[in-house]
């Protein structure tokens, strides 16, 4: 299973005073299982890239392949794509309306076609998988925290079961703890159930930290794609783009030009950890 | 999406129309709307034409946005034609079939009614197109001063005006995402009966009423975290003055609405 972008290009507003080009000719494959970042400026076009990809938006020029079939075709079932590839807003807690939370989350499913119990069933595996805790099944979704309406919202759409997990920059506005907790439960989805994940991000240290492969977007384009420490390599540029490579990277330079013979390309605080210590040993 | 719709469809440009006074351009429009109704004949008719072009030529907004107004009443004034065409009653009978008769005087009737819909709807564009919302509430908080004198709350309106023009792109913008969001979750705003449709809203209406009030809450905080008290002693950051080319400009008017009055006496 794969998702493949050729030369994908759109425009806001066209043919109006206020045309905005916000992706230009993007050419993409993502592969089945694979843990994404995808990073970028303010205004890049990352949550415009992302709602290419499950049908929301329909490109202006190009053509997105799912399973190699092009989704832009005349009979192609966007309302089912939108369910395998599962879309998570920024700031999801904001679309939460039913009454309880455990009605919320059966939302997807219910929109599937499943029956109630079916939807039911995926509702409770997915509020377990997201981490939500039993006792607020019942409660309305507006009276809890900003971290738990997060969560709730991510069951909603988990609930659907997508093959593909995109989520909009998930850690927006949330706690150091919130954050992580969120980061873990995603990383944790990837590692129990090969869920194909992409993640959207500002935060270099978050998207170094878990994920395989980053995709650096700038004005539309797309500005650089591999592994993460392929990708740091050039963290001279990223800063060009207004984007910073993490702390580690800087300090793993640092002491390599006074000389030291440290593993200058370590990602994670952890990896930086071991190859000082490795030193001294 | 929705997005595409502009309220006020302001079209951002560096023109003479645009850096006047907001004051003058609706008292321009008013007075282009009289003089409409006022002129009568060929040559009326030709000052009006002439003053609209020249607005057109200066104000630097392609012309396809001036004509955009006009899609949306085409039906009426396909309908005003017709009823004027056929409906007027004259002398000079040109075509005649059963109840239907056109008239010399329908005929005229009806192409001097498309122009006066026509020039009303472009004119006023003129307006709309090189004046921010906000600029024009501005304007009219000030036209409209006066009346607060004889306790009309002329502020209070033109803030709640401002706030409302301010709030609709955000508010689109938010119902285009929550739209999307729950289209994401396989919602459909499409299909089904009226009946379904309807019930199809909730999971859009619910989220957007409660991020409303959010928004208007958290305004009213900040609005009074600043101590706002209302329109008693506050100043502007851009006072509303008239320069040179504002009295030039309503000059201008006069003299059109001068001809425009003198070739309907006169001729
Ligand atoms: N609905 C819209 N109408 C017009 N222009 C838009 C719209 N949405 C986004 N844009 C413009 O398109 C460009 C890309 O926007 P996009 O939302 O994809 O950026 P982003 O990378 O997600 O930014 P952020 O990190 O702030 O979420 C921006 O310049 C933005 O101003
Ligand atoms: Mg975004």
């Amino acid at each position: 299973m794969s998702i493949i972008l050729n030369n994908v290009s759109y425009t806001y507003g066209e043919g109006t005073a206020y045309e905005m080009q916000a992706l230009k000719n993007v050419t993409l494959k993502i592969d089945d299982g694979e843990f994404i970042g995808i990073i970028g400026h303010t205004g890049s076009g990352k949550s415009t890239l992302i709602q290419h990809l499950n049908g929301l938006m329909k490109a202006v020029s190009g053509e997105i392949y799912f399973n190699g079939r092009d989704i832009s075709e005349e009979d192609f079932d966007r309302k089912e794509l939108r369910t395998r590839v599962g879309l998570v807003f920024q700031y999801p807690e904001h679309q939460l309306f039913e009454t309880t939370i455990f009605n919320d989350v059966c939302f997807g499913p219910i929109n599937q076609g499943f029956d109630k119990n079916e939807a039911g069933l995926r509702a409770f595996e997915a509020l377990r998988m997201a981490g939500v805790p039993e006792k607020l099944y019942y409660q309305p979704p507006f009276d809890l925290s900003g971290g738990q309406k997060r969560r709730v919202a991510i069951a909603g759409v988990l609930a659907m079961k997508p093959e593909v997990l995109i989520l909009d920059e998930p850690t927006a506005g949330l706690d150091p703890k919130g954050r992580d907790e969120i980061l873990d439960l995603i990383a944790g989805m990837h590692r129990a159930k090969g869920m194909t994940i992409i993640l959207v991000s500002h935060s270099m240290e978050d998207v170094a930290k878990y994920v395989q492969r980053i995709i650096v977007m700038d004005d539309g384009q797309v500005f650089l794609d591999g592994a993460p420490r392929e990708v740091f390599k050039y963290y001279e540029q990223l800063e060009k783009i207004g984007l910073k490579a993490p702390e580690v990277t800087y300090l793993m330079h640092d002491l390599k030009n006074r000389g030291m013979a440290v593993d200058w390309d370590a990602t994670t605080v952890e990896e930086a950890k071991q190859s000082i210590l490795k030193l001294f040993q | 999406m929705l997005r595409d719709i502009t309220l006020g469809q302001y079209y951002p440009a560096d023109s003479p129309v645009h850096k006047l006074d907001p004051r003058v351009k609706l008292f321009g429009a008013l007075v282009y709307i009289v003089s409409l109704f006022v002129f009568r004949g060929i040559f009326g008719f030709l000052l009006a034409t002439i003053f609209l072009l020249f607005l057109i030529k200066i104000c630097q907004v392609p012309f396809r946005f001036m004509v955009k107004g006009l899609k949306p009443i085409v039906i009426l004034m396909v309908f005003t034609a017709v009823f004027n065409l056929f409906l007027t009653p004259g002398k000079q009978v040109l075509f005649h079939y059963g109840i239907l008769t056109i008239t010399m005087e329908g005929v005229k009737n009806a192409a001097f009614m498309l122009v006066r819909l026509t020039y009303l709807i472009v004119g006023t564009s003129v307006m709309t197109l090189t004046t921010t919302p906000n600029q024009l509430t501005d304007g009219l908080e000030k036209a409209l001063k006066p009346l607060s004198k004889v306790g009309v709350p002329v502020h209070a309106v033109s803030m709640m005006m401002s706030i409302a023009l301010r709030f609709i792109p955000i508010l689109i913008e938010e119902t285009d995402i929550i739209m999307k969001a729950q289209m994401a979750r396989g919602a459909d705003f499409e299909e089904g009966s009226l009946i379904v449709r309807a019930k199809n809203m909730i999971p859009l209406l619910v989220p957007l009423f409660i991020s409303a009030f959010r928004r208007a809450d958290d305004l009213a905080m900040a609005m009074e975290a600043r101590c706002y008290e209302g329109g008693e002693g506050r100043s502007k950051m851009r006072p509303l003055s008239y320069r040179r080319m504002d009295y030039g400009a309503y000059l201008l008017l006069f003299s059109y609405l001068g001809g425009i009055i003198a070739l309907r006496v006169f001729l």
